[in-house]
């Protein structure tokens, strides 16, 4: 059992607050990614998490056990880092024999615990080798499985696969979520890429200036944002919003158009994702200014009362900029966010 | 790139060529024919070095050298500078390099303060703080010792161990540190099974420049030491009676280390440098 | 151990050793310079400055300065850009050409004391040519020019390896994009020399020219080995007061009046060269 919580954790440097007042409960086993743009603040709570920074006030809980005072080889966790961090004077068997050795393990139960997590990772013909003979993505390798062969409670990934080109990116990714799968410990990944949040994480606790703004699945956060930033977020391209006056009975007016909205409420944001939306008889009247194929669709970006909006149209259809196209919301995706306090309102 | 205009270009760039490369030829030999001429008279017998005209060619006869090995007290001389620069050695590294560290990976308050104490010691002629320093070891036993001597040498020697270590700390990432801390190790045991294996060589190259630093001070070594001259405070002190085949087999023990050394760390002189500059 | 106190303990044997062995006896020198036993005073100055022998070390001293650090710059800055393009046999090339760098100064002045006494090689060479019939004493007090030439030419040929060292350590710092950006907009060799390479080693460029000032006015082997007491400078002095006059107080105060022109070039160079925030590398 190794679920994580963290409670009340905050962490200042100087008269910078890094962040506030964070409460998380990550379940055993479960695969939870940090999301959030540069500066969010979302390394610094894994590496509070792992011990390699203090935090300034609350408590971090592994299995039932306060560990935050402990230094981070007490901890339970094993990390992978952003640069790999291998070290270059050991052999890619002594690397990922590293953690052991430190254990004091045997020779031949370093020895199998090592060839064991090489072959998952496929480098057992590496084990010989020094980091600088190493590409980048075998570097990679090594550094997932230097902490896999801890065993450990949790693995903690600090943007593992930022330096990786893209096609190599896309592989680790698959093969990094299978191999997690399989081992049974709880996971926390750091990353500023939706994508890969999207199809990793069981999870995803998207953080925006030191606060975690929504965590749920990956569905949820997507159809459901909890916040305005989070639904300007997530998505590429990411929601439009457009100003909405009251019309009474929770009914708003949206560029002309009239919608079932909220009931209460003092000032809403009218949202809508670009894929849903498809042009109609009537709708939201939009004059296109680009049209972006993309293969399987087109990328529209119009103007509707003033605003920039992006539709995602089917790629048979024929629009070029200057012509103007009524563009009709799916009705049960339409989401509002209260312009005061930024929260999704239903 | 073009084909068309080779013909006037070859031969201004074959000029080119020729000057840079005579530059190149003659600012070695700038370097190197005076070091052999004192080779010539250092592997040449005393009668030849005092006699005129000079051959251009050594006559290897160790006579100079054997007369050089027999001077009164010039042997314990050579084994005292040895001794200086080996203490110096050591000490500037063992006090030099944690300091080094602490500014390569800690914020803290002072550390401005602190470097600026380094870099002032470099501003400063130091040798010139030997003369009140005399004073102070009469007082506290320490005048005419080898230890004494080492100590101040060490003082010129620190600000380059400091600065060059620091320089050395910074090109280790501190990913490293905390890969290792997250497998298990403490801070000692982090720092001695991944900085120290990865730091060792240039930590060497730093001593060795430490080594020479305290082999070279002539300054301090003559002030400070009085029975128990270095080789350089003895040449010195030495220079207006000592006949000219000593100079020159004086000059030339003091050399060959120097040579030596430089060859040891001439990879490491230049990245040491590169950073130490801020 | 607790990680605030970590890095103090760290920095304690340097700062405790430096306090030991630079800022005390550099307060003993100042009270020993301005102190004559029974109070504050200024004796020890107007004695070293008023003795015959001070003019002359003084001006001796900036005169070699003054032809010995320009001379030097320029031939660093030569090598440094010939190293720099240079793709063979750069790293033999640039050993041999930092070789003096792990020389002293008392060596130095014997290698060249090798060359320009009596019967040394460049009366050799000379003889050989026909050109003098008898060996010359280049170095004594009928010959001036020369004995400052030996000396110069020694302190070039021993000391402009370092700023060799921390030129080629700065160029090589300057990304290489900044010199194609330069050539495609048009910039000769000569033209990217002066207005990329120069101005961004300006730190390199300070650094050298401290280090090489402080040291020139420090300069006392090369001098004592080739000059002797024909060409009297300040360190000499100094040394001379401590031991042949057994005087002090004067030697102290010598000591801070080159401190204060070492400091004051410091001043002047790092002023010189500033490099404005935000315009480094």
């Amino acid at each position: 059992m190794a679920e994580i919580q963290i409670k009340n954790v905050a962490k200042r440097f100087g008269s910078y607050q890094a962040l506030h007042d964070i409460n998380l409960t990550i379940a055993d086993q479960e695969f939870m990614v940090l999301l959030g743009a540069s500066g969010c603040g979302k390394s610094t709570l894994l590496r509070i998490i792992a011990g390699l920074e203090t935090q300034t006030e609350g408590e971090v809980w592994i299995g039932g056990r306060r560990i935050d005072h402990l230094p981070p080889r007490e901890r339970g966790i094993a990390m992978v880092f952003q640069n790999y961090a291998v070290f270059p004077h050991l052999t890619v068997f002594e690397n990922i024999g590293f953690g052991l050795r430190m254990q004091k393990l045997p020779n031949d139960e370093v020895k199998r615990r090592v060839e064991r997590t090489a072959e998952l990772m496929h480098i057992e013909q590496l084990l010989g080798r020094y980091s600088g003979e190493l590409s980048g993505g075998q570097r990679q390798r090594v550094a997932v499985a230097r902490a896999l062969a801890m065993e450990p409670d949790v693995i903690l990934m600090d943007e593992p696969l930022s330096n990786l080109d893209a096609l190599l990116r896309l592989e680790m990714r698959a093969e990094l979520k299978g191999v997690l799968a399989e081992s049974n410990t709880t996971a926390i990944y750091v990353t500023h890429d939706q994508v890969e949040a999207m199809s990793l994480a069981d999870r995803i606790s998207v953080m925006h200036e030191g606060r975690i703004v929504q965590a749920a699945t990956p569905v949820e956060v997507y159809r459901n944002p909890a916040e305005r930033f989070v639904a300007g977020f997530i998505g590429n391209p990411p929601m439009n919003f457009l100003p909405a006056a009251s019309a009474d009975g929770g009914k708003w007016q949206v560029a002309g158009e009239i919608y079932d909205g909220p009931a209460a409420a003092n000032g809403v944001e009218f949202a809508i994702r670009p894929e849903d939306i498809a042009p109609a008889d009537t709708g939201l009247p939009a004059k296109v200014r680009l049209v972006e194929p993309l293969g399987a669709h087109l990328l529209v970006t119009c103007d509707v009362d003033g605003t920039m909006f992006r539709a995602i149209l089917e790629s048979d259809l024929q629009v070029k900029p200057g012509d103007m196209l009524k563009l009709a919301p799916q009705t049960d995706r339409i989401r509002w966010f209260d312009s005061s306090t930024s929260l999704a309102v239903a | 790139m073009t084909t068309v205009d080779t013909n006037p270009g070859t031969d201004t760039r074959k000029a080119g060529r020729f000057v840079y490369i005579s530059a190149v030829v003659l600012l070695c030999a700038w370097v190197i024919v005076p070091l052999y001429f004192l080779l010539i008279n250092t592997l040449s017998s005393p009668d030849t070095v005092n006699s005129f005209p000079k051959a251009f060619v050594p006559e290897f006869d160790l006579g100079s050298l054997s007369f050089f090995a027999s001077f009164a007290g010039m042997l314990t001389a050579l084994k005292n500078s040895v001794l200086v620069a080996g203490m110096t050695m050591i000490m500037s590294i063992v006090v030099g390099a944690p300091a080094g560290y602490a500014l390569s990976r800690f914020d803290f308050r002072g550390k401005e303060l602190f470097r600026l104490l380094i870099l002032l010691t470099r501003a400063f002629p130091l040798p010139l703080l030997a003369l009140p320093l005399a004073v102070m070891f009469i007082r506290t036993g320490l005048d005419d010792t080898v230890f004494g001597l080492a100590l101040v040498h060490t003082t010129l020697a620190i600000p380059f161990a400091v600065l060059i270590t620091f320089s050395l700390f910074s090109g280790i990432p501190l990913e490293l540190e905390e890969a290792a801390w997250t497998l298990g190790c403490t801070r000692l045991t982090a720092f001695t099974k991944v900085v120290l294996p990865l730091i060792l060589p240039g930590i060497t190259a730093s001593a060795i420049f430490a080594f020479v630093i305290s082999w070279n001070e002539v300054f301090a070594a003559a002030v400070l030491t009085i029975e128990n001259r270095t080789l350089t405070a003895f040449l010195l002190q030495n220079l207006d009676t000592s006949p000219l085949h000593l100079k020159f087999a004086g000059g030339f023990i003091l050399v060959v280390p120097a040579l030596i050394f430089i060859f040891a760390v001439r990879k490491y002189l230049f990245a040491m440098w590169g950073i130490a500059n801020r | 151990m607790n990680a605030r106190l970590l890095p103090y303990i760290l920095i304690l044997p340097v700062t405790l050793f430096l306090c030991l062995f630079f800022l005390y006896p550099f307060l003993l020198v100042a009270k020993q310079a301005f102190n004559n036993g029974s109070g504050f005073t200024l004796e020890n100055f107007q004695e070293v400055v008023g003795y015959w022998k001070f003019p002359i070390s003084l001006k001796n001293t900036l005169l070699l300065a003054a032809a010995v650090v320009p001379v030097q710059l320029a031939l660093a800055l030569l090598m440094a850009t010939m190293v720099n393009k240079m793709q063979k046999g750069r790293d033999l090339i640039l050993y041999v050409w930092t070789i003096p760098l792990g020389i002293s100064d008392l060596a130095a002045g014997i290698i060249w004391l090798a060359i320009f006494e009596q019967s040394g090689f460049l009366n050799s060479m000379m003889s050989g040519l026909g050109m003098i019939d008898r060996p010359m004493n280049f170095l004594s007090y009928q010959h001036p020019g020369i004995v400052f030439l030996a000396i110069a030419l020694a302190e070039i040929w021993r000391a402009t390896a370092i700023m060799l060292v921390i030129l080629v350590a700065g160029i090589g710092l300057i990304p290489k994009e900044y010199y194609e950006a330069a050539e495609v907009f048009g910039a000769s060799p000569w033209k990217r020399f002066w207005r990329i390479t120069l101005p961004l080693l300006r730190p390199s460029l300070q650094t050298a020219l401290v280090l090489r000032v402080i040291l020139a006015f420090e300069i006392f082997a090369v001098v004592a080995a080739l000059g002797g007491t024909l060409f009297p400078v300040l360190m000499g002095e100094t040394y001379a007061y401590q031991f042949d006059l057994l005087n002090s107080g004067a030697a102290a105060a010598m000591a801070l009046i080159i401190l204060a022109i070492s400091i004051g070039f410091t001043l002047i160079i790092l002023r010189a060269l500033r490099v404005p925030k935000g315009a480094q590398i």
